[in-house]
């Protein structure tokens, strides 16, 4: 294909190995990422067929789905996470992977972990049997999730089959207002495209709103592009990309380093390039946005309402509102500040980066406030090395002053795993991902938000709109 | 993996939309180290009461649908994560094809790489599939692959699907991907030489 090519075109097109009648591409894969969860049968088969890993040395596992976030010192007391955890170490020895284990400094959620070691880089393709991988496309590579065969597969082959997928293109114009984060953005964007609306696509966020954020608020952007049911999210890499990148462990060094940001700067999409949809969001009308549902399109601004179903023509769409809203006890019409929690999660692959616990250490600072009473308020650093800077930014001491949590890494109550969860009827305000029925432990109802909304919802016990915190 | 070919069996309506991998199977699920075993799991908010028991309200644990081989159901169905145990928990229970409007993308490619067939179908087809399934006395339907139809227990027309030709020849075949992908070993050996020389930064021990 000649003419202009969108960043995702000169991706896939430098990563096609074959090309099938039907046009199925065997893509060669760079990078991939691998957790306790989704590996265990994948290498159960590798062994079973007598199979070895392909490139060892292109593989970085780590445990983080099962590992406890209180003291480590006794191990993992749940046997059954025990296993899956011993499972990998196992699995990393034999065939020869790099492990960073629990007691590793390095150690933390995959997505975190990926970028953080500059394992993640400009113009790869990264795979991870987890649909959350899409947080890789913040650096401008082809980060999508796979399911446990495919891991198997890559372990195998260094390569997927795939079908190419068609590209969106989000563009994000205006400013962002006082206290609207790029979490904001993404659930405002899902809000309007739905939960279905990227499927079959990969999407490319660009525009001004884009290009002004941080690296990490681009992860934050891209992490939640499954929830709006796209393959993965990219970003075109930058200036600020390389500055992230530049001298982390794994990324490339001196004339290598060098050559590889010549190859980067050629990415971004060309003028003219076309993509199959586009979509204009204009972020100066956004305000700190929560879920109210259980589906994460399910989203309103804080100064709004809990939806009417009676007030929805579709039929299915009726019925689903009215199960959410039974699930999630709440009433329609219902103002959405008034809505008391009971725990707050602060962490997750979407928002347990540094910027997302200054963020929301700031707010705590600034309203000089404590946790309200019968409120329980987690942070979960998405890794150790994120743990240890913040320690050093004194961080910690703002949060455990005004009575919130400070743990160990992993992804904890993003899917309550290990023995972070919320009871049966628990409402939960946090920065995660999905708010699915059962998500956050069985019965629990959880509302989805920005690190800095979570602290103030922690800090009065209700939903509770930022701006009037820290005005 | 098992062929897939034709399929004869009980369907069950599941009239939900944006039905997610975590109501599929629950997180606490996902510690297994196996594949098999997750079917107990399937659906277990919605199957089971909060003391365990069955919930006799929900479609698979009545009769004739505790015996489903087919499910029918709405649209964006397997949202959220990757978790492969969503299939491997409907394959552990029986069921070996779904059709529904539209799929969520891994959830649709995992399950072709475990012998099941997801099947997409206009809304008003679904629809009146859904109708059949509960209200025929027998809901007994027939999914041909080869042929790609769907025979009704209503015994109207047959209803005609399509499925990619290369996925729908690996599960008649039963082929096993990684098998046919390591025959191209040395394609894929030559894209390393060639990746290597031009982009010798992912290659750190070329340095
Ligand atoms: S933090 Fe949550 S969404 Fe992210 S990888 Fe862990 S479980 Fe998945």
């Amino acid at each position: 294909m000649s003419g202009p090519k969108t960043l995702f075109d000169k991706i896939w097109d430098s990563h096609v190995v074959d090309v099938q009648e039907d046009g199925t591409c065997l893509l060669y894969i760079d990078r991939h990422l691998v957790h306790e969860v989704t590996s265990p049968q994948a290498f159960a088969g590798l062994r079973a067929a007598g199979r070895k890993v392909h490139r060892p040395e292109t593989v970085l596992a780590v445990p983080d789905h099962n590992v406890p976030t209180t003291d480590r010192s006794r191990g993992i007391p749940d046997p059954t996470s025990r296993i899956q955890v011993e499972t990998l170490r196992r699995n990393c020895a034999e065939f020869g992977i790099t492990l960073f284990d629990m007691d590793d400094v390095r150690q933390g959620i995959v997505h975190v972990i990926g970028p953080e070691q500059g394992f993640t880089l400009p113009g790869t393709i990264v795979v991870c049997g987890d649909s959350h991988t899409s947080t890789h496309g913040a650096f401008g590579a082809l980060a999508f999730g796979i399911g446990t065969s495919e891991v198997e597969h890559v372990l195998a082959t260094q390569t997927l089959l795939q079908k190419r997928p068609k590209t969106m293109r989000i563009l994000v114009v205006g400013e962002l207002g006082f206290g609207v984060s790029a979490k904001d953005v993404i659930l405002g964007i899902i809000g309007r495209i739905g939960t279905a609306g990227g499927t079959g696509h990969v999407i490319e966020y660009a525009g001004p709103v884009i290009e002004a954020l941080s690296m990490e608020g681009r992860m934050t952007v891209c992490n939640m592009s499954i929830e709006a049911g796209a393959r993965a999210g990219l970003v075109a890499p930058d200036g600020k990309t390389f500055a992230w990148l530049r001298g982390r462990p794994m990324a490339p060094k001196g004339a290598l380093w060098e050559q590889a940001v010549a190859y980067w700067r050629t990415l971004p999409s060309d003028p003219g390039a076309r993509y199959d949809r586009e979509v204009v969001i204009d972020a100066s009308e956004l305000e700190p946005m929560v879920t109210w549902g259980t589906s994460p399109q399910d989203v309103v601004p804080i100064t709004g309402r809990v939806p009417d179903p009676a007030r929805e023509r579709d039929e299915k769409r009726r019925a689903a509102m009215e199960r959410a809203l039974a699930y999630m006890g709440l009433e329609p019409g219902m103002p959405m500040e008034e809505i008391r929690i009971d725990k707050v999660f602060i962490g997750s692959c979407t928002n347990a980066r540094l910027e997302d616990l200054r963020a929301a250490a700031e707010v705590v600072r600034k309203s000089g406030l404590e946790v309200a009473p019968n409120v329980q308020a987690l942070v979960v650093p998405g890794s150790g090395l994120v743990k240890h800077q913040a320690e050093e930014e004194g961080l910690d001491r703002i949060f455990v002053e005004a009575g919130f949590e400070w743990r160990e890494p992993g992804c904890s109550m993003c899917l309550a795993m290990n023995a972070d969860r919320l009871q049966p009827g628990e409402r939960c305000a946090s920065t995660s991902n999905r708010n699915f029925e059962g998500r956050q432990g069985k019965g629990g109802r959880t509302h989805l938000m920005s690190p800095a909304m979570a602290a103030a919802a922690a800090l009065t016990g209700r939903l509770t709109d930022v701006r009037k915190l820290v005005a | 993996m098992q062929p897939f070919r034709k399929l004869t069996g009980i369907a069950a309506p599941l009239p939900l939309v944006n039905v997610d991998t975590d109501q599929i199977i629950p997180a606490k699920w996902l510690k297994t180290i196996e594949r098999t075993g997750l079917g107990r799991g399937l659906f277990e908010s919605l199957r089971y009461r909060e003391d365990g028991s069955e919930n006799p309200d929900f479609v698979l644990n009545r009769e004739p649908y505790r015996r489903a081989v087919i499910l029918i159901t709405g649209e964006n169905f397997g949202c959220g994560s990757s978790r492969e145990h969503a299939p491997w928990a409907l394959l552990d229970f029986g069921i070996r094809c779904i059709i529904a409007p539209s799929f969520a993308d891994i959830f649709f490619n995992n399950c072709f790489k475990n012998g099941i067939l997801p099947i997409v179908l206009p809304q008003e087809t679904v629809d009146l599939l859904m109708h059949e399934a509960e209200s025929a006395p027998e809901p007994v339907f027939t999914v041909d692959l080869e042929e790609q139809l769907v025979q009704r227990p209503s015994g109207n027309e047959p209803i005609r699907f399509e499925v990619d030709p290369f996925k729908r020849q690996c599960l008649l075949e039963g082929l096993d991907d990684i098998g046919l992908t390591l025959q191209k070993l040395a394609k894929i050996e030559a894209f390393e030489r060639s990746q290597r020389l031009q982009q010798p930064w992912l290659w750190p021990s070329a340095a």
